[in-house]
């Protein structure tokens, strides 16, 4: 049975067990089958030194442009600092209704914050940024719920507070967007 | 909060209006965006927001003038400014002409989750305030003004049509009619709501006593005066004065009274110091006030400055159709405050009520009520409740005579055949009361 499928791009290095384990949560969540390729770009195009942080916007733009034609949805994996002009950091954008996300890794890491490195931590909480940005392109907007994973996170406390679930009203929304497979 | 808030974004970038775009409308929010502050300015024409979030520094017209201009248009609107080179200066100018708040670029994302949902408060508050403000006028409106005949409706679209004038008001009719509840109902319409309410009953005070009342005094004006006290004008700053029995005030007061609603100034007894107060002033007297201009004992000058309209009620005999109504009311208030079980009038207890004179008007059948349940089984009232059985006056009197002879029977009943007591209610002397006994065979009824 060909179901409609979800494409993560992974940019830079990624353990590949890390990738399976991502994709694996998606394709559990969204109930889609989940591909998994690898993106090849000069990323130094994106960097902007005033900043010392490479730009999401273009960052989405491009994975936007990429040609992937059997694919539903698409998100970027990065594992670099992002930002958008307006904020100091991003963990991840997308375009809310569309068809492309772009999710980072590198403010996950507990080492940035001066704490041990903790490989579980790191996964859940970049499973949480992927399925939550999906969400976005599923036409979701933030919820309040605490426990959601589509609830607003700024810093990675939040991001850990939340599961890695839709909560049941963001489950009915996301049944009712038309271009989800598996609406009612 | 059940509405979507409305963001319009304005910067000259087109980066930082697409990530803003794109933050805000996964937050669920509205949103649009304009590259200056011109097209700002049209949006803003053709539509509200309730944030605007502006860059200062745009070509052309800058966010600070926009922010004048947005604020002249709409005072209560929340702007908030933004900047990637923040300077004292442009933030205390930006606060001080009204900006909600003033940040700098780039965010914190946790800051500016902040600073949306601050703002947000405020309009929640706002709306709530609104919300509120509505449901006190649906409340406090006519609700204790019981009625559906013509006279009353009448009544309250006279209450509804002066409401919302500055103009001064006489309420007339019987006592215990209800003056002082429209005059509150007057006052609770009228955009001077939100202030005081300020009663005075002028019947009940000496002519010092009210002056000292309606204009305050000065510590040691008096014996007796140990603080400075302020006046009722005063106190009703901004709101409605109610005057109760204006009729009874004595030549003096009403020169005194003329000349403060002249001049809307006064000076405390025993003071020196001028002071102002701005109030509506609402009258109500049982007497005939045009009679007493006539026979020169109320000021004709005051007369034309206080009955500027004249709402007039109309005794209860005269709408017995609305007696039904105020019986449930007051069946309904008193079971309520004295914790009994709502209870039921009889149809011929209802009846003998509509037929009856009521010369204290509503206060007088509130009274009854009020007793009935007291007094009675508590569940249904019936004509052993109401003071009626033995003696009432029927509005059915075929004549002048037949009208008197039942008047004069009931007071008498009523003081228990005493009869200097009921002279004294009627207002006649004991031997005028003697003769009317006699012409009319009157007998105790025991």
């Amino acid at each position: 049975m060909n179901l409609p499928n979800i494409t993560l791009v992974s940019f830079g290095y990624f353990d590949k067990s890390f990738l399976e384990n991502i994709s694996e949560a998606v394709q559990s969540e969204y109930r889609c089958s989940v591909y998994l390729r690898e993106g090849h770009i000069d990323l130094s195009e994106f960097y902007d030194p005033t900043r010392r942080q490479y730009n999401g916007n273009k960052l989405l733009k491009l994975v936007d442009s990429m040609p992937f034609p059997d694919s539903l949805k698409i998100i970027g994996l990065f594992n670099v600092d992002i930002f958008v002009p307006i904020l100091t950091f991003i963990f991840g954008q997308a375009f809310l209704n569309g068809r492309t996300g772009i999710a980072s890794l590198y403010r996950f890491s507990n080492e940035r914050y001066g704490i041990a490195g903790d490989s579980r931590f790191l996964q859940d909480r970049f499973k949480k940024e992927v399925i939550h940005e999906l969400g976005h392109t599923f036409g979701l907007i933030h919820c309040p719920v605490m426990t959601c994973v589509m609830r607003s996170s700024t810093y990675v406390e939040d991001v850990d507070q939340k599961y890695q679930h839709l909560c049941l009203n963001c489950r009915a929304r996301l049944e009712k967007q038309p271009d989800y497979p598996d609406s009612k | 909060m059940a509405r979507k808030i409305s963001i319009l974004i304005v910067d000259d970038e087109e980066s930082v209006r697409d990530s803003l775009y794109n933050w805000f409308l996964e937050d669920g929010f509205r949103v649009e965006c304009a590259e200056n502050a011109k097209k700002a300015l049209t949006i803003l024409e053709s539509g509200q927001f309730d944030i605007v979030l502006a860059d200062i520094k745009m070509p052309g017209m800058d966010g600070l003038e926009m922010l004048r201009r947005i604020k002249s248009l709409r005072s209560e609107s929340i702007v908030i400014v933004m900047t990637a080179f923040a300077t004292v200066d442009t933030a205390v100018k930006a606060l001080k002409d009204g900006a909600f708040d003033y940040v700098t670029k780039p965010f914190d994302p946790d800051d500016l989750t902040h600073l949306i949902r601050n703002a947000t408060k405020q309009i929640s508050l706002a709306d709530e305030n609104e919300t509120l403000k509505k449901k006190m006028i649906s409340l406090e409106n006519v609700e204790d003004l019981i009625g559906n005949s013509e006279a009353m409706k009448n009544l309250l679209r006279e209450v509804e049509n002066v409401a919302q004038t500055n103009s001064s008001v006489i309420i007339t009719g019987e006592s215990g009619t209800g003056k002082e509840l429209v005059a509150r109902a007057i006052h609770a319409n009228s955009p001077r709501r939100f202030f005081p309410f300020v009663s005075v009953h002028c019947g009940a005070l000496t002519e010092s006593l009210l002056e000292s009342e309606l204009f305050g005094h000065e510590k040691g004006a008096f014996t007796g005066a140990m603080y400075n006290r302020k006046g009722r004008f005063e106190m009703a700053d901004s709101g409605s004065i109610f005057l109760d029995e204006i009729a009874t005030i004595s030549s003096k007061m009403q020169v005194e009274l003329l000349r403060v609603l002249e001049s809307k100034t006064f000076i405390r007894v025993g003071g020196n110091k001028e002071i102002s107060s701005d109030f509506r002033v609402i009258c109500a007297t049982n007497k005939d006030l045009k009679n007493m201009v006539e026979k020169g004992i109320f000021r004709e000058d005051l007369f034309y400055r206080l009955n500027v309209v004249n709402i007039h009620i109309p005794p209860l005999r005269e709408r017995i159709g609305d007696i039904p109504l105020l019986v449930d009311y007051f069946i309904n208030k008193y079971c309520t405050s004295m914790n009994k079980p709502p209870a039921t009038i009889d149809p011929a207890a209802l009846k003998r009520l509509q037929e009856f004179n009521f010369p204290g008007n509503i206060r007088e059948l509130e009274n009854m009520i009020e007793r009935a349940i007291v007094v009675g089984d508590g569940k249904k009232i019936g004509l052993k409740d109401l003071p009626l059985e033995k003696s009432f006056v029927s509005n059915t009197a075929e004549s002048l005579e037949d009208f008197e002879k039942g008047f004069i029977l009931q007071i008498l009943n009523k003081y228990s055949w005493n009869i200097s007591r009921t002279a004294k209610a009627l207002k006649v002397d004991r031997v005028t009361l003697y003769n009317k006994i006699r012409k009319y065979e009157l007998k105790p009824e025991n």
